[in-house]
């Protein structure tokens, strides 16, 4: 019988402390990449989804505050959350989104446009937060624009996350997760398995 | 519920909307269930104490506790 708990089961540090020094230097936004990289490397090379199952630091942070400290309403998701047209539908959403947070990183290394020092939650609203500078000087600002688009993201998925795990189960953006439903696909297509 | 009954239910998991998050592996005191090939949960009924502990956390509500035959 399982007993205690593991190192994996501490990784919701490593997501604390990815999203608290972007806050303080935007450039650590560029880590979250790994979040990207490693589980598709893990299900294209690795035929499994090892990384939503031991790894995610996010995963992990939803069961320790909803599971584990209790503070989820714990309702059960809506079918439509659960169903493959929003599953699929909100991964597309969010790869257009990351295309288009590249088309301004591209603008801003052609010249064509400026660079926007804002974090932007829900694609609408700037976090009120000066702090997230850049290193400093002589970093190409692309490399900037990017960053701010990145973390931008990350914490809108973040915010979508918690209040999830408030409302219904913990685990519950474990559903409709772009990286876990990504994963999951690719999985099913090496396997045959219908989507 | 009483030892009895719990000793006859097991795990079943409906494979169309599993999501393969693996939170009901985490929380299987005896190890009976597995993520296969990332694609769904596969509980195994010969380890299953019928504990409900994967059909409580599961976020996508894809296991039910059945009464094995």
């Amino acid at each position: 019988m399982k007993t205690g708990s593991n190192w994996k089961d501490k990784m919701w540090i490593v997501s604390l402390i990815y999203f608290s020094l972007g806050l303080f230097n935007i450039m650590f936004a560029w880590l979250g990449m790994l979040c990207f990289v490693i589980p598709m490397i893990m299900s294209i090379f690795g035929k499994e989804k090892a990384f939503c199952n031991s790894y995610c630091g996010r995963g992990k942070l939803f069961t320790l505050l909803g599971s584990k400290k209790k503070i989820s309403l714990n309702s059960k998701l809506p079918a439509f959350l659960k169903s493959k047209w929003f599953r699929y539908g909100f991964l597309l959403f969010f790869m257009v989104m990351f295309v288009n947070m590249l088309f301004a990183t591209w603008a801003v290394f052609s010249g064509s446009g400026s660079l926007n020092e804002a974090i932007r939650l829900f694609w609408t609203f700037n976090v009120p937060w000066e702090w997230a500078n850049r290193a400093g000087e002589g970093i190409p600002l692309w490399t900037v624009q990017f960053a701010y688009g990145f973390y931008s993201l990350m914490l809108t998925s973040l915010m979508l996350g918690i209040m999830s795990m408030l409302i219904f189960k913990p685990r519950s953006w474990c559903v409709y997760c772009p990286m876990g439903t990504a994963t999951q696909m690719i999985c099913k297509i090496r396997e045959g398995e219908k989507l | 519920m009483s030892a009895e009954s719990r000793k006859r239910k097991k795990a079943k998991v409906f494979l169309d909307e599993c999501v393969a998050c693996g939170a009901c592996v985490n929380v299987c005191p005896v190890g009976a269930i597995r993520i296969f090939k990332g694609i769904w949960a596969v509980p195994d009924s010969g380890r299953c104490i019928g504990c409900s502990r994967c059909e409580a956390i599961c976020p996508a509500s894809a296991i039910s506790m059945e009464v094995s035959k």
